[in-house]
Order: structure tokens, then C-alpha cells, then sequence
């Protein structure tokens, strides 16, 4: 996985942001078993504390479940999953309109503008 | 949880100059902690009171509870921010004396370590380059066992890649029973490794917080909150 991040946020909330969309894109895919938090840090280059801290809000999310020796497994359950597309794809057309916004472009200008897009290849 | 160091009004005086000025400050065990200050801040001064390389002037300085001394060079690990090792020591040698100073040395892991950055045990020490010196010296301090780690200055002067190799060696052997500082004044490449930073200025703590506190906060990576609280 590709990694990056930006200065404006903290930096487990956009570890938790990516690892999300691990789990929609099928990086990480449903019922696998998670790397560990030490191999996860050092691929993302973040302080091993932190990605703990990001895995355990996203196991209360529900994304992860934990077997006691095993060690942590991506959620099987598909519902979960897809709820979870849902948020990203709100959080995707909220980040698009507020673009557009800056623009001096409304939201229904801006639907129109989508759906003009849609007929261009 | 248990306070790996601790100062308590801690003054160093250099003549009239206070280095360190009435100083308090607390870390914890477990944490990788950003020791971070402009030029003169009292960062090394920090340091080397800490090893016992200096005294304090007044007020008390504590490893593990002890004050500097035997009990506590068994338990840091300390990367001063010049080189120490005699010019014609070769690479084994410099193992060796390592071995020979601390239980807590991992000979196996050094060695596993050297061969992977191809560093030739055979090799004397004056014919490294500087980053091949700077990551040698590392690698000896970050294959103790230890309960601090200070690292005074650790990616200064090296080319990225290598940055990038002593970040990862920190990140791949800090316990969580060990606490690691780190000096530096290259914020922006190391924010990510950090729990906590602590700003130093003029010898004084002007701030302690977690990285991701500051950026909650303020919006702002630590680099730049760093450069608007020590505008010139």
C-alpha cells in the first residue's frame, strides 16, 4: 500500500483513512488476517503507537475482530463493508462539492456539470 | 506508568549563560519523543546531563530513578552528537567494545544489521564516510536492550536515503519498554516517528504535546508550529 499524508491532520485519523479504503479496495482483504502493528508502521513510516492507535478505533468501528492468538482479521461481515464504501463515497462527492464551492459553483450547477461529464469519455 | 526520566528545577550554568534554566519535565516509559529547539536551546546540555557528562548546577535529574551514574549507563543508550570511537578502530573492534561494556548488547543483531547496510567488519573506522559512520553508530546504540535511548542529533548531515534507514532502525527496535529521544532540529522528517515532541527554548520547556494533539489542534504540522513559536 501507498502511503501519504498531509499536514493539516493528525496523523492516525489519515492512517485510519487509508486502511478504510484498504478494506473497500480489497487490500486487505475480508476474513484475512492483518499484518502486524510493527510490520504496518514501518511500511507506512509512522511511529509503531500510532498505527495501534488507529487499528483499535477501527477495531471498535467494527472493522477488525481480534483472535486471541492469532492476531487481528479483517471483519467478514459484508454488511459492515458496505457501509463503509457508502461513508467513503459521501465523504468523496462532500470533498467534490465543497471544491467546486471554492469555485463559485453550486451544488446544482455542479450536478449538471457531473452529469454532462458523464457523456464525455 | 513508570517515569523514565525526570528533572526537577534543573539548572545548568555555563558562567552567566543559563544552558538549562530551572528546567522540569517528566517522560514516560514507551514513548519515541521529539527534543526539539533552534540552535542553543539547551538540547545537548540536556543530553549530556542526562548521561552525567555534566553536572547540574542546582536542582536534580533522575534516569529511572537514579541520578547519573553506574545503575544508569547500564540501562541508556546514548548517540552523542560527535563521534567517539578512535580513528584507527576497525569496524570489529567497535563491536567488541560494545560487547565487552554493556549486558544489554545484541551482538547477532548488530552483526545481522552491519551486513544488511554492507558495512565490512574489516574496515577502520577513518575510512567510512560520514553517513556510513553516522548509521554504523546507530546501529551499535540500537542493539541494546535499553530503557532510554538519547540520540543527540541522529539524521543530521546525512543524505535522505539514509535518513530514511535510521528512521526505520528506530521505528524496527524501539521496545515498549524503552523510551527513545530524539534531538533535532529536522522536524519535518521525523514527525512521524514521534509520539510526543518537547520544545526547548532558551533552556526552558516552552511546550510539550503529542504530534497528533498539535495537528488536532492546531491544524498544523509540528514543523510549522515549530517555526512560528522560534520566528527569528
Amino acid at each position: 500500500m501507498k502511503w501519504q499524508f498531509n499536514d493539516q491532520r493528525p496523523i492516525y485519523a489519515q492512517l485510519m483513512e487509508q486502511i478504510q479504503f484498504g478494506i473497500v479496495t480489497g487490500e486487505y482483504p475480508h476474513g484475512s488476517n492483518m499484518p502486524s502493528v510493527r510490520a504496518l508502521a514501518l511500511e507506512a513510516e509512522v511511529n509503531p503507537n500510532t498505527m495501534q492507535k488507529a487499528l483499535s478505533e477501527l477495531e471498535t468501528q467494527g472493522l477488525f475482530y481480534t483472535r486471541r492468538t492469532a492476531g487481528r482479521f479483517v471483519t467478514e461481515d459484508e454488511k459492515v463493508v458496505r457501509k463503509l464504501r457508502e461513508q467513503l463515497a459521501e465523504k468523496t462527492i462532500r470533498a467534490f462539492f465543497e471544491g467546486m464551492e471554492r469555485l463559485g459553483i453550486s451544488k446544482k450547477e455542479a450536478a449538471g456539470m457531473l452529469e454532462a461529464a458523464k457523456e464525455v469519455k | 506508568m513508570a517515569n523514565i526520566l525526570e528533572c526537577t528545577n534543573l539548572v545548568k550554568r555555563f558562567g552567566h549563560f543559563h544552558a538549562i534554566a530551572d528546567l522540569n519535565l517528566t517522560l514516560e516509559t514507551g514513548k519515541v519523543v521529539g527534543l526539539l529547539g533552534p540552535n542553543g536551546s539547551g538540547k545537548t546540555t540536556l543530553i549530556k546531563l542526562a548521561n552525567g557528562l555534566l553536572t547540574p548546577t542546582s536542582g536534580e535529574i533522575r534516569i529511572d530513578g537514579n541520578p547519573p551514574g553506574i545503575e544508569t549507563k547500564r540501562v541508556v543508550s546514548y548517540l552523542p552528537d560527535k563521534t567517539y570511537f578512535d580513528q584507527w578502530l576497525k569496524v570489529r573492534d567497535c563491536l567488541a567494545l560494545f560487547a565487552d561494556f554493556y549486558e544489554d548488547f545484541d551482538l547477532a543483531k548488530a552483526r545481522d544489521m552491519l551486513v544488511s547496510l554492507k558495512i565490512d567488519e574489516g574496515a577502520a573506522f577513518r575510512t567510512l564516510s560520514k553517513g556510513t559512520k553516522e548509521k554504523m553508530q546507530l546501529v551499535l546504540v540500537m542493539s541494546r536492550a535499553a530503557k532510554l535511548y538519547l540520540l543527540d542529533e541522529p539524521i543530521g548531515g546525512v543524505d535522505p536515503a539514509v535518513r530514511d534507514y535510521i528512521l526505520n532502525t528506530i521505528i524496527r527496535n524501539y521496545n515498549e519498554e524503552g523510551t527513545v529521544v530524539i534531538s533535532t532540529h529536522l522536524i519535518y522528517d521525523i514527525e512521524k516517528i514521534l509520539d510526543e515532541v518537547i520544545f526547548l527554548k532558551e533552556g526552558l520547556v516552552e511546550r510539550v504535546a503529542s504530534v497528533d494533539d498539535i495537528r488536532e489542534k492546531e491544524q498544523k504540522s509540528v514543523d510549522e508550529v515549530f517555526r512560528e513559536v522560534f520566528r527569528c
